[in-house]
């Protein structure tokens, strides 16, 4: 059943892979995220209650979510990278942590940038906004402690561990907003219930939810090209992927 | 899958376990000791039978009661009364407050409790809800018409929205 995943330990066909996506998701996300972000800064209705400043939702939003999926996606790489001691599996892992932590930054940072004229305050420590900067520390760590391993296969092992570990945060930022009084508003749009958000508001919102992950998809695709290259930069496939690129 | 594998998912999948287990009993001891957090009706009524203290600091939230707002005219000076679902607790501020306050909305106030029914606040944040729709909606929906307050005089002339 798993097969066809096999060849992909090897990090020559997971370069292979990464050429062939790269284009796909680099072309979709840069269309994706300029008619979402278009729609919703230009087009969108404003909000009966906070009119124009809502409009930030378009970026908090789809930067809050994907920041918690690219974790997930990293912790995935890290349990594979371990159960069956990959080393593709370890880079993928390294190649998504910083993406993560961009995205991390950037709910944090709009989430203020937002906070302030609409709450009153930059910053709460309520339990939302605690646990997703928890998550942006969760990130730094993950990747300061595979930058202080000088042998990499050690690096990917601890650092696995450590993102395995912070999973736990997830759930907690996930649910912070129905287990404690947040000033945080509890979820917008949720799996099982019809969205509290207006259809006009809420489809630009899913084209940039889309777009956020397409984006996450196409950096972290260049970045495990590049960590694949520097890491078997003394074999013969990466002296000629260098070579052949080098001339084109 | 081999049995070393098996080994290794193994271990991993306790550490996570562990893990998930001391951090939900170090939250669920700290929501229980830290939470200074109050709804009107708990002030005046107690919270598990215990009600604050005079003097205590504490975090207070509810919906400002409409029509309860007074201004001073001179200074930043405001007071208002917060409601949830019966008692009434009057709190009173000095300082910009956030854009969304407003009659009828929830807002979360930080302050000591001066007497038994009357706080005394140094912050005063605006809580929204999940809810986001173009204000021709929630006219029509939940007959809510609001209007910028440097808006109010002159939209009274000409009787138009924003």
């Amino acid at each position: 059943m798993w097969k066809w995943l096999h060849p992909y330990a090897k990090s020559e066909s997971t370069y292979k892979l990464c050429q062939t996506l790269l284009p796909w998701f680099s072309l979709s996300a840069g269309i994706t995220l300029t008619i979402g972000i278009i729609w919703g800064l230009m087009f969108a209705p404003a909000d009966y209650q906070q009119g124009d400043s809502f409009r930030i939702i378009y970026i908090h939003v789809p930067s809050a979510i994907t920041s918690m999926s690219a974790y997930a996606a990293m912790a995935l790489a890290a349990v594979i990278g371990l159960v069956w001691q990959i080393r593709t599996a370890y880079m993928a892992m390294i190649a998504i942590a910083p993406v993560g932590a961009m995205m991390t930054f950037i709910a944090l940072f709009t989430g203020a940038a937002w906070g302030k004229p609409m709450w009153g305050t930059w910053w709460v420590w309520d339990a939302r906004l605690t646990s997703e900067l928890v998550l942006l520390f969760l990130y730094l760590g993950v990747i300061s402690l595979y930058k202080s391993f000088d042998d990499k296969i050690q690096a990917g092992k601890a650092a696995g561990v450590m993102s395995i570990v912070g999973v736990i945060n997830l759930p907690i930022i996930h649910y912070s907003v129905e287990w404690w009084n947040t000033l945080h508003q509890g979820a917008t749009i949720s799996k099982f219930s019809k969205p509290s958000i207006a259809p006009e508001m809420f489809w630009p919102l899913m084209l940039n939810l889309l777009a956020a992950v397409l984006l996450i998809g196409a950096i972290t695709l260049k970045r495990l090209q590049n960590e694949l290259l520097r890491r078997e930069i003394h074999r013969p496939w990466a002296v000629k992927t260098l070579l052949k690129e080098g001339k084109g | 899958m081999n049995p070393r594998r098996q080994k290794r998912l193994i271990g991993v999948l306790s550490i996570v376990l562990l893990v998930g287990a001391a951090v939900w009993m170090m939250l669920s001891a700290l929501s229980e000791n830290i939470d200074h957090f109050y709804t009107p009706s708990e002030i005046i009524n107690g919270k598990q039978g215990v009600t604050p203290k005079v003097g205590q600091r504490l975090r207070i939230g509810g919906m400002v009661v409409p029509g309860s707002v007074k201004r001073d005219q001179e200074s930043l000076s405001v007071s208002f009364d917060l409601a949830d679902t019966g008692p009434v607790v009057t709190v009173s501020y000095a300082g910009i407050l956030p854009d969304l306050f407003r009659e009828g909305q929830g807002i979360v106030a930080t302050g000591r409790l001066a007497e038994n029914n009357f706080i005394v606040a140094d912050e005063v944040l605006a809580k929204h809800d999940e809810e986001y729709m173009p204000p021709e909606l929630a006219e029509k929906m939940k007959g809510i018409k609001h209007v910028k307050p440097e808006n109010l005089n002159t939209n009274q002339n000409t009787g138009s929205g924003q």
